[in-house]
């Protein structure tokens, strides 16, 4: 097989020494890892056709792979696999800005998307943390999300079009460029979010809205954690979509106040960033009416970024919340437990009182508007004991976040970490349908096998 | 082979833990932009450290090689959320490459006794070379050799080597500065100031003009004769006995306890002296001295701004360029965080625009003597920030570091003959002393 790749792609796409194993042995999920028997990259869809080929023939399963940034371990290898790393194939191929979209292989940093939409004076608004080392491959087979899910949506909403390499090596086109299209079942959504299980994309095509003309950021601080919830309430009560309305916990604030000196009171149980965008008149309205809510639902102080440099200062806070928490312990894990936004006070005072049980730190921070919550597990995966008391807490995380009718993952993915726990959220028809679509699409088990669901 | 501890076993092991692998470090690694290959990376270099560290892996060659790929620049740590300590596991690992014997072979051994067993722990030799040099060099012979074509049948290293050699000052600095001088005015500071090894010999007037920025800030300099190596290279080589001993003889020469300040002029040597409390926190004798000292050690920029420093009046000299772009030393901006202050000090002169160059804080390649051990990575380096620095336009270009400043003179050399004009590459404090100078001349 080894052979095989290094005749079709040449060796200088092909790594077989151990110290090129290990580099691509993890992903960015804690304490997960397993050695490759090779790495190759492919440079067109015609090699990632010819190489699922050969995987096929040689019966070697395939695990895509893009940065490795995701958080769920969806390209962390299986034991004696071939990972089909594709940042190699990183050529943008299109701006259409009479259209607004873009098309790029997979293999392109979704921070090079944002720059070449923004250059055309376009708006490519998924965000994820990691989005200067993600590709947008990755982002796709991963349904990435970011800071400004509430009003922008996640990596779904902006695929119009993919390039997929079945199981077979058979390549599909899904999707086109119109706004409008209902020729057929819509497949492209079959393959977003899918980890890799089911295809490997290789392009995609996006698409972009205008360009924002202002922003504007406030930050509040809350001496109550229902205050806080109460104000996100009124703000979206009231009629205002912020691009991100996002909060950190009592703990988080005192690990950001220690590691940033922004000047945040450490006796605050919450602090809500707000950041508006659209017509400048629309944002400037906007903005003095979170203001108002925020102090009538109780917050004890306000601020109102009064030019770009301040909004900067402004969103320190929340920009260094996980810089600030993974500092504190050897291992830090990073949870993505979401709930509807109504439930956001109830989970978040449950994760507090559910670290206090077991002994934990866990501070929380995370996407309000949305009600995505980034429960961080600061601990040390040498410590046994503690680890198992992480797992305790995370299964009672999960099951409250499900009994509030939220889901085990907002945007990092099933993967490996959440796939003991896929069950409890859809059900058992839900996931013998999920089985029976990987079983269609890829019947010898090839494709990123053991993740999201096993067989 | 020697039967010492694997030092990657013996480190601390939740400093190779801290890294999350979460890949942040990836756009800002020079060699992972170059390969694309993630053991060219930080997260896949600390992978392979933790390996060796496990015992699932022995320090292969491969590995050392790895290691000595590695420019040490540092950028990984300004982009890590985990704050990893990048420095130290780098140093942990070309010591242990170095302690295995992966890496061995005569001319590395003779090239390394040479220059960091002998040379640079004897300032009085270094000095005694640096003269032959410049012997070499004025006297017409380097001309004469190099035309002969001899370097054509050598071994590329060596012509190489002879590119890089470094223009030799006709004067050091202890004929350029006294002893003890005093300020003007009233005295609001001690401090004692670094002239190096390198940039004593290739660029004493850096450290004239640190000495007059200083005295033109209240400052009283009190500068040691005869200094010697501050180990920064030994440590980047993975020599970290000698780099202890170094760093025990500065310790010895400059009692902190006098001073306000330690005054360090060189981006690599500040970036390492504000770590001898690290490097010697196992030596009881030496321990709480060295982290004292390290505490005072600042960059001079830092310090300028600090102590608020005075901007120079005016009436501006004529040689001052108009446009100057500022390039970031790694060991300034990432090992030590300085990366405003420099910036500030040229904005405070008069008749001056500082024009940002893209990719401003990437390595210039120079990395203490990666230019010769890696030349190709190197050259590649260079030429993306000659070009970077071209497309701002700038007639010069400001940079804290005498390694950068020789090479990315170098990378210039190359167009000397086209009509393109070759901007001027300069320390920020030389500038900022030349505006004090014609503020003095113009009587004000």
């Amino acid at each position: 097989m080894i052979e095989d790749l290094i005749q079709l792609l040449g060796p200088a796409n092909v790594l077989v020494e151990r110290e090129d194993l290990i580099p691509y042995s993890f992903d960015a999920t804690a304490a997960l890892r397993k050695l490759p028997a090779v790495v190759v990259f492919p440079l067109n869809t015609a090699e990632v056709s010819a190489i699922l080929g050969l995987a096929q023939r040689h019966r070697v399963p395939v695990v895509p792979r893009g940065s490795g940034t995701g958080l769920s371990g969806g390209s962390v290898p299986v034991e004696g696999s071939v990972v089909l790393c594709l940042v190699r194939m990183n050529r943008l191929l299109e701006v259409d800005a009479r259209n607004f979209t873009l098309r790029a292989e997979a293999g392109v940093l979704t921070q090079a998307i944002y720059d070449a939409a923004d250059g055309a004076g376009l708006f490519y608004p998924p965000d994820p943390g990691s989005m200067k080392v993600s590709t947008i491959g990755g982002n796709v087979a991963e349904n990435s999300g970011g800071l400004r899910g509430l009003k922008y949506g996640v990596t779904r909403d902006y695929v119009m079009g993919l390039e997929v390499v079945l199981a077979s090596g058979e390549v599909c086109h899904l999707g086109n460029k119109c706004v409008k299209d209902v020729a057929g079942y819509s497949l492209k959504d079959l393959f977003i979010g899918s980890e890799g299980t089911l295809g490997i994309v290789t392009e995609v095509l996006l698409k972009l809205v205008p360009r924002p003309a202002a922003r504007q950021t406030l930050l509040a601080t809350y001496s109550r954690m229902d205050a806080a919830a109460g104000t996100v309430s009124a703000i979206i009560a009231a009629g205002i979509v912020p691009c991100t309305l996002e909060f950190l916990d009592s703990k988080t604030i005192r690990c950001v106040e220690e590691f940033a000196h922004v000047g945040l009171p450490l006796d605050a149980e919450a602090l809500l960033l707000a950041e508006v965008d659209g017509h400048p008149a629309a944002v400037a309205d906007e903005a003095a009416r979170i203001r108002g809510i925020c102090s009538e639902n109780g917050a004890t102080s306000v601020r109102l970024a009064a030019d770009a440099a301040e909004a900067g200062r402004l969103a320190t806070a929340r920009r260094s919340a996980f810089s600030a928490l993974a500092r504190m312990r050897p291992t830090t894990i990073l949870e993505d437990a979401t709930v509807p936004r109504s439930e956001l006070a109830n989970m978040i005072r449950f994760i507090q009182e559910t670290g206090a049980r077991h002994g934990l730190e866990i501070a929380t921070f995370g996407h309000f508007g949305d009600g995505n919550l980034h429960p961080t597990f600061l601990t040390d995966e040498r410590n046994r004991d503690e680890m198992r008391r992480v797992e305790a807490a995370m299964k009672e995380i999960f099951g409250h976040a499900l009994s509030l009718g939220g889901t085990i993952t907002g945007e990092h993915g099933v993967g490996l970490a959440k796939k003991p726990f896929l069950r409890d959220q859809i059900g058992d028809g839900s996931l013998a349908l999920l089985k029976q679509v990987k079983r269609t699409l890829d019947p010898e088990n090839l494709l990123n096998p053991g993740k999201i669901v096993d067989l | 082979m020697s039967p010492e501890p694997n030092l990657l076993k013996s480190l601390d092991y939740s400093v190779l833990q801290q890294c999350m692998h979460c890949g942040l470090c990836l756009p800002t690694c020079p060699t992972y932009l170059e390969t694309g290959r993630e053991r060219h990376s930080p997260r896949g270099r600390i992978s392979l450290m933790r390996a060796i560290a496990d015992g699932e892996l022995a320090p292969t060659r491969t590995f050392a090689e790895e290691m000595a790929y590695c420019l040490g620049c540092l950028a990984c740590t300004t982009a890590c959320p985990a704050g990893v300590d990048y420095g130290t596991l780098f140093e942990a690992a070309r010591a242990e490459a170095d302690r295995s014997g992966a890496q061995s072979g005569p001319l590395r051994s003779i090239v390394r006794f040479a220059t960091l067993r002998f040379l640079l722990l004897r300032p009085s030799a270094l000095r005694f070379v640096a003269r032959l040099l410049r012997f070499f060099e004025a006297s017409g012979l380097r001309r004469l050799i190099r035309r002969s074509g001899i370097y054509s049948i050598l071994p590329g290293t060596i012509g190489a080597l002879e590119r890089q050699m470094l223009t030799i000052r006709s004067q050091f600095s202890d004929e350029l500065i006294a002893g003890l001088e005093k300020p003007p005015g009233e005295v609001r500071y001690r401090v004692a100031v670094l002239t190096g090894c390198i940039q004593d010999i290739a660029f004493s007037e850096v450290n004239r003009a640190t000495v007059d920025v200083l005295l033109a800030n209240g400052c009283e300099v009190t500068t040691r004769r005869g200094q010697s190596c501050c180990g920064s290279l030994h440590v980047h080589n993975g020599d970290l006995e000698t780099a202890k001993a170094l760093a025990r003889r500065q310790i010895e020469s400059i009692d902190p306890g006098r001073f306000d300040a330690i005054i360090s002029n060189s981006a690599g040597c500040g970036s390492h002296l504000k770590r001898y409390g690290h490097l010697l926190a196992d030596d009881p004798a030496y321990a709480p001295r060295a982290s004292a000292w390290s505490e005072k050690v600042r960059d001079i920029s830092e310090w300028l701004v600090e102590i608020g420093f005075r901007k120079p009046g005016a009436s501006r000299s004529p040689t001052a360029p108009n446009i100057v772009t500022y390039h970031e030393a790694c060991h300034l901006c990432h090992g030590q965080k300085v990366s405003a202050q420099p910036r500030e000090l040229l904005r405070a002169i008069p008749g001056l625009e500082l024009r940002e160059c893209p990719e401003a804080s990437m390595c210039c390649g120079s990395a203490g003597v990666y230019s010769l051990t890696q030349p190709v990575t190197a050259v590649w380096l260079r030429d993306r920030k000659v070009g970077n620095i071209r497309s701002t336009g700038a007639a010069a270009v400001a940079t804290a570091n005498p390694g950068c400043q020789l090479w990315i003179l170098q990378g210039f050399s190359g167009i000397e003959h086209r009509a393109e004009s070759v901007p001027r590459v300069v320390h920020p404090v030389v500038l900022l002393a030349e505006a004090y100078r014609a503020e003095t001349q113009a009587g004000n």
